[in-house]
């Protein structure tokens, strides 16, 4: 028997799929890049309109005021870094792809992870589909995304999105299912209704759960912006990507401590943010 | 601990021959059930279900605490969430305050559950992320008052069980006798006419639990609440209820006031249970004394008049106190000012040894 017959090459079926979309929706597409480009395009031009000093210091300020004297310090390190290792509107673009992948990953992946602790059928239904997009290689996102979106921007956060959702949905299943049976009991008995129980007793035991989604969810968006350089994405992954082309390791190098400084920076940031106002219950 | 029921107060929550199956096969079971009266092992062979609840039937009056006792599997926590159907069961009736809580709707359900039926927990139950005295008020919440006011009847709560110095507290800082108080506290400020306890103390050490059991039962007599109190020790059965029912493996097997428990266990599986007993508090008067005339035969030349007088309602612990006291061996009991009975010292033997028919 040939062995041709049998090939399969799902490709084949897609690439199709992908040209349909493509002529038939246009119109939406175009858009949603607009919209996309236009967030982009302010928070960018927030971060960079005022000279970079300003900037790291209303940055630490905020942290100080809002999250604690730790991160603020945290912040200020990882910032002074960017500016000096001479990549601050690099940086502050690769921050802008983040925050807005990451915004838009949340708010899709937190919905359906709630909906997939509720309903175990759907659970069993989104899984596979999870696993594809979590080990797929990350490159093979940018195909379609290119196709549809073409270079720039915007497929590089439409890559970054079906990235980080994943993770985030994951572990918001995870932190659902993991609220005490008591407590849900407690909500039952006392007749409380199914949204206050939402708000008042599942979100506020899940919230530890949750931040480590989130935290997921921006390390491995960064990790996805930056390699959405290749598309032209800009910000530091241009930078890297030139390091890599040029055979600069110095480039690649600062380029590289840019990123983990963001890293440090996003992390401890959003960390901060989401637990304070809660108990000191850990 | 008074045991005289007025039959006539109003029945608060009327069970009446309730089932509750658990399994695939549940819906074909109750079938067989109804249709052919299948038993309970009988269901488990042929449908692979497992009955949690077989055939209750209780009533809880009003101002009574109702004790509901069995070991770990009896079913009992099964039953007492049927109540507020927090678990829907499989057959049977249950009626709280008039209304059969299977036909209210969903809204209707969170209402009743809201303003008549509280619950306490055996873990508890407190959410750690709020302090005590939001915790206390979380009922209210749940029925929207507004946050000055429930907090206001929160704090009386807390107060209502010693802890009005800790209302600002987090849940982690008390020990866990405290936590259940504040646990009791959240039932009582939402002011339901029935509490159900859900082996509450079980998890606390044995001084504290006593210590529990009594503020228990004052504060629930005391603000004139009915109680279904779930259990797996008899003697806190006997030191909180006014009636007792006895479970095993989902059947209730006995439902009585604790004298009549220990002096008339229904069957083998209930006499074991009461062998350990004490029974100087629970036996009376009425049940160990002898009538006059025979007493008069045996002991011709003692006068029953002289001799000291009590009441049928006088426990062991009192007769044996009066005959102490006594220079006779015996105490005439005494109703409506006529002697309608004497204890004897065999008589008070015989309470204590748990034979008081013999």
């Amino acid at each position: 028997m040939n062995p041709d017959l049998v090939r399969f090459s799902p490709g084949a079926y897609l690439a199709p799929v992908v040209d349909w979309l493509n002529t038939n929706f246009h119109p939406f597409f175009d858009a949603v890049t607009k919209l996309i480009e236009a967030v982009l395009s302010a928070i960018e031009a927030t971060l960079l309109y005022p000279p970079p000093y300003a900037t790291i210091v209303v940055a630490v300020l905020l942290a100080a005021f809002f999250v604690g004297v730790r991160v603020s310090v945290v912040t200020a390190i990882a910032l002074t870094f960017c500016l000096l290792a001479g990549f601050w509107t690099a940086s502050m673009q690769t921050l802008a792809l983040v925050t807005v992948a990451v915004i838009i990953s949340v708010s899709i992946a937190f919905p359906l992870g709630i909906l997939a602790s509720r309903y175990k059928k759907f659970e069993a239904g989104i899984r596979p589909v999870l696993d594809i997009m979590q080990t797929v290689p990350p490159w093979v996102y940018l195909i379609p995304a290119v196709m549809i979106f073409s270079l720039g921007r915007v497929p590089a956060i439409i890559a970054t999105i079906v990235y980080g959702i994943p993770p985030m949905l994951r572990l918001t299943t995870l932190a659902f299912n993991q609220v005490p049976k008591d407590l849900m009991e407690l909500g039952h008995a006392t007749g409380t209704s199914p949204r206050s129980i939402l708000f008042k007793i599942e979100i506020p035991s899940a919230t530890p759960t949750l931040l480590v989604g989130l935290n997921q969810c921006i390390l491995l968006s960064l990790a996805m912006v930056v390699l959405a350089g290749l598309v032209g994405a800009g910000g530091l992954g241009a930078e890297v990507t030139r390091g890599l082309t040029r055979m600069e390791m110095g480039l690649g190098l600062r380029a590289g401590l840019s990123i983990v400084a963001l890293a440090i920076f996003l992390d401890r940031l959003s960390r901060g943010a989401l637990e304070r106002g809660r108990s000191p219950v850990r | 601990m008074n045991t005289a029921m007025n039959d006539s107060s109003e029945v608060l929550v009327d069970c009446q021959s309730v089932w509750k199956i658990f399994g695939g096969r549940a819906p074909a079971a109750v079938k067989a059930i109804t249709e052919r009266g299948l038993s309970k092992t009988q269901v488990l062979q042929d449908f692979d279900c497992v009955v949690g609840v077989s055939d209750a039937s209780l009533q809880v009056r009003r101002g009574e605490i109702f004790c509901i006792m069995g070991l770990s599997g009896s079913g009992k926590s099964t039953l007492i969430r049927l109540l507020n159907r927090l678990i829907e069961p499989s057959l049977g009736k249950i009626t709280v305050k008039g209304k059969e809580i299977a036909k209210l709707n969903a809204s209707e359900l969170r209402d009743m559950r809201a303003r008549n039926i509280g619950m306490v927990f055996q873990s508890v139950a407190l959410l750690p992320h709020r302090t005590v005295l939001e915790n206390a008020a979380f009922g209210l919440e749940a029925q929207g008052v507004a946050k000055e006011e429930r907090h206001r009847i929160a704090r009386a709560a807390l107060e209502k069980v010693g802890l009005a110095d800790w209302t600002s507290r987090y849940p982690r800082e008390l020990s866990g006798g405290m936590q259940q108080r504040v646990g009791l506290a959240r039932a009582i400020a939402a002011d339901p006419e029935i509490i159900l306890m859900d082996e509450p103390f079980s998890a606390l050490d044995p001084l504290i639990r006593r210590q529990l059991q009594d503020e228990f039962r004052q504060l629930t007599k005391s603000l004139g609440k009915s109680a279904v109190f779930i259990t797996h020790d008899l003697e806190e059965a006997i030191r909180i209820g006014d009636r007792i029912a006895i479970m095993k493996d989902g059947v209730i097997v006995q439902v009585g006031t604790a004298e009549e428990i220990v002096t008339k266990p229904a069957d083998d599986y209930v006499s074991e249970f009461v062998a350990g007993i004490s029974r100087i508090h629970l036996v009376k008067a009425h049940t160990v004394m002898r009538p006059v005339a025979e007493f008069k035969n045996s002991q011709p030349n003692c006068d029953v008049n002289e001799l000291l007088r009590t009441s049928p309602e006088a426990d062991i612990g009192e007769l044996i106190d009066l005959t102490m006291q006594s220079d006779r061996d015996a105490v005439a009991v005494v109703e409506n000012g006529t002697v309608v009975g004497v204890v004897t010292i065999r008589g008070l033997l015989r309470g204590v040894a748990g034979k008081p028919a013999g």
